[in-house]
């Protein structure tokens, strides 16, 4: 298996639609995979082990990605957002390598020792000329496809492997080939080191859905792309749905109707942005979505139904499900586990397990974390009696108050549901007597809950234990790029809200 | 006999059929066109499927049979049929699943 058979069928099942950009002026699935045959040819051609990209989304990505693919050499997309030495750090551990890069990042590359450049116009016109390798590329499925450096809490990034039997079995088990209507078309914001956006490259390729990259995600801008770029569907994180919507408020409120489509995952989704979104979004099929890097994306996902039946429903548990990632994909088993590894029962709360074809667990650093198959995502949650997956968070980012361990999603999920709660984040903070108490940080519109009302919510929907000591508000959470919270930052931030200060 | 496992390549020698084991084991008497199928990359093509087996394979359809042991996806198109130990093997349900990415 190798990712290049998924581009080979979408040349010769729908070679003359356009794969990437413009209806005018955008490449066919063929001129994609004729330029793919290009670039590799240019990257067997010296030395390089790797191919890495250090740019942001372009027309180069999905040539960078299918040509190392039939080239048969790992591609390395890099986050360019990284400070100049974190960047050459991770950049050094791909030598020898080839690295495709804007002018910035041919830069800040140019002193990384066996790190050989390419400017992306001069990749893209080269790639436009030259013919494909003499060789067809390998069907070995343990071939390694994709490299991704995850960003850990703790120490140097390590790099995720993605082989190509991964990738491979996860597309041939979630999307239909050509599934796609010949007027639809994707839009992609988020960056191509991402997961979620090397996922959108194979998927819509196979599927026959055209792909429009934003670079730089702006509300606005993407607002406006999806009405002139003629969009049907759309993948976004927490943070970016949270900017739309307010765009689109700004704008008058007249909602989306163009959008069929639209999937979110990557983070906690606060319930006032999702039910506001499913009102600018009426007729838009909703769908929210949860995976690792570790799982090649996508391994649940709660589908357009389950967000309709949720907006409009009276009954409280059909409500709550917008908390919910809904069910497991096919090919996907998930299994809920205590600390000794115990299968635990419907409703109850431990360690998300996850098994299948297009889970990896693996890092090239510490090499597969598969226990009997099973990969622990570090992820807390439970299923519930219908076999609906909520995820509660890292399980790094529990809170433990006088033994007792809690999740801070299942304080943030009651918090969130409040009217004038905009984004919510439950930290624990020294404490001389639990050790740990419960803090919220919270970002609230002009008519945000008080601190005794949060208080008396949390008191009466969990235990006491739950309840805040205190209720920080604040304009912003820090997010990264990709939009995950930042407790560490949190904690680190509103350390001194605690009783037992560490010196 | 194709030796079926998932991931598995074979090919018709009669037309331009190509798939891709997605579910299977063990040995199974695999043809198209009425002919022997054989590891993709192995043969050569020559003649033409019989007329009994000339329904054709679609590319990107999934193809199984009744027991539904067997899912061979068409990685390349071709004017033969398949069958599987002399059952037709016919195209499978296409998935519903709503774009996630």
């Amino acid at each position: 298996m190798n990712i290049m058979m998924l581009l080979e069928m979408a040349a010769s099942g729908h070679g003359d639609r356009v794969a990437i950009g413009s209806l005018a002026d955008g490449l066919t699935y063929q001129q994609l995979f004729d330029r793919s045959g290009a670039a590799a040819a240019s990257f067997k051609s010296g030395d390089a082990r790797h191919v890495v990209l250090c740019d942001e989304s372009s027309v180069a990505v999905p040539i960078a990605l299918f040509g190392s693919a039939w080239a048969g050499l790992p591609y390395v997309p890099l986050n360019y957002r990284l400070p100049d030495d974190d960047l050459r750090a991770l950049a050094e551990r791909t030598n020898p390598a080839v690295a495709i890069a804007d002018h910035a990042g041919v830069a800040r590359l140019a002193e990384t020792v066996g790190v050989a450049t390419v400017e992306r116009g001069l990749f893209l016109d080269s790639s436009g000329s030259g013919g494909a390798p003499a060789d067809p590329w390998s069907m070995d499925a343990e071939d390694i496809a994709v490299l991704l450096f995850t960003s850990g809490t703790t120490g140097a990034p390590k790099s995720a492997v993605l082989r190509h039997k991964h990738l491979v079995s996860y597309i041939l088990n979630s999307v239909e080939f050509m599934g796609a209507g010949e007027d639809e078309a994707t839009i992609v914001s988020v960056p191509p080191y991402h997961i979620a956006g090397v996922a959108a490259m194979l998927s819509s390729i196979y599927a026959g859905r055209r792909v429009v990259q934003l670079p730089k995600f702006d509300p606005h801008v993407w607002i406006d792309a999806v009405e002139a770029e003629g969009i049907t569907h759309a993948m976004v994180v927490p943070t970016m749905l949270a900017r739309i919507v307010e765009a689109l408020d700004e704008r008058g409120g007249e909602p989306l109707l163009g959008v069929r489509a639209l999937s979110y995952g990557g983070g906690k989704m606060p319930t006032a942005v999702i039910r506001r979104a499913l009102d600018l979004f009426p007729i838009t099929n909703f769908v929210n979505a949860y995976g690792l890097t570790e799982t090649s994306s996508t391994i649940a996902l709660l589908g357009p139904d389950d967000h309709r039946l949720a907006q409009y429903s009276e009954n409280p548990a059909e409500r709550q499900r917008l908390a919910s990632v809904g069910k497991v994909l096919p090919g996907v088993d998930v299994s809920i586990r205590d600390d000794d590894g115990n299968e635990l029962a419907p409703g109850e709360v431990g360690e998300i397990f996850v098994s299948g074809e297009q889970v990896s667990g693996e890092y090239l650093e510490k090499g597969s974390l598969l226990i009997d198959g099973w990969f622990p995502t570090r992820d807390g949650g439970f299923i519930d009696s219908d076999g609906y997956l909520f995820v509660q968070g890292r399980n790094d980012d529990v809170i433990i108050r006088g033994g007792e361990n809690m999740s801070p999603g299942e304080i943030e999920d009651v918090v969130l549901s409040l009217d004038g709660v905009r984004d919510v984040a439950a930290i624990g903070v020294p404490c001389a007597e639990w050790g740990e108490k419960v803090v919220l940080i919270l970002v609230g519109t002009d008519d945000a809950p008080s601190e005794a009302d949060i208080q008396e919510l949390v008191r009466s929907r969990l235990r006491s234990s739950r309840v805040p000591a205190h209720v920080e508000y604040i304009a912003e959470l820090p997010y990264n790029d990709t939009g995950k919270l930042l407790r560490r930052v949190l904690r680190t931030d509103f350390a001194h809200l605690g009783d037992d200060p560490v010196d | 006999m194709a030796e079926l496992k998932p991931g598995a390549r074979f090919q018709s020698t009669v037309c331009t059929t190509e798939v891709i084991v997605v579910k299977g084991a063990g040995d199974v008497d695999l043809t198209c066109g009425g002919v022997a199928m054989v590891a993709a990359g192995t043969g050569e093509i020559s003649g033409s499927p019989a007329t009994d087996a000339s329904a054709g394979t679609m590319l990107g359809k999934r193809y199984g049979n009744e027991a539904g042991t067997i899912e061979l996806l068409a990685t390349k198109a071709g004017d033969g049929s398949m069958a599987a130990d002399g059952e037709a093997l016919a195209i499978a349900q296409a998935k519903t699943l709503p774009a996630s990415d």
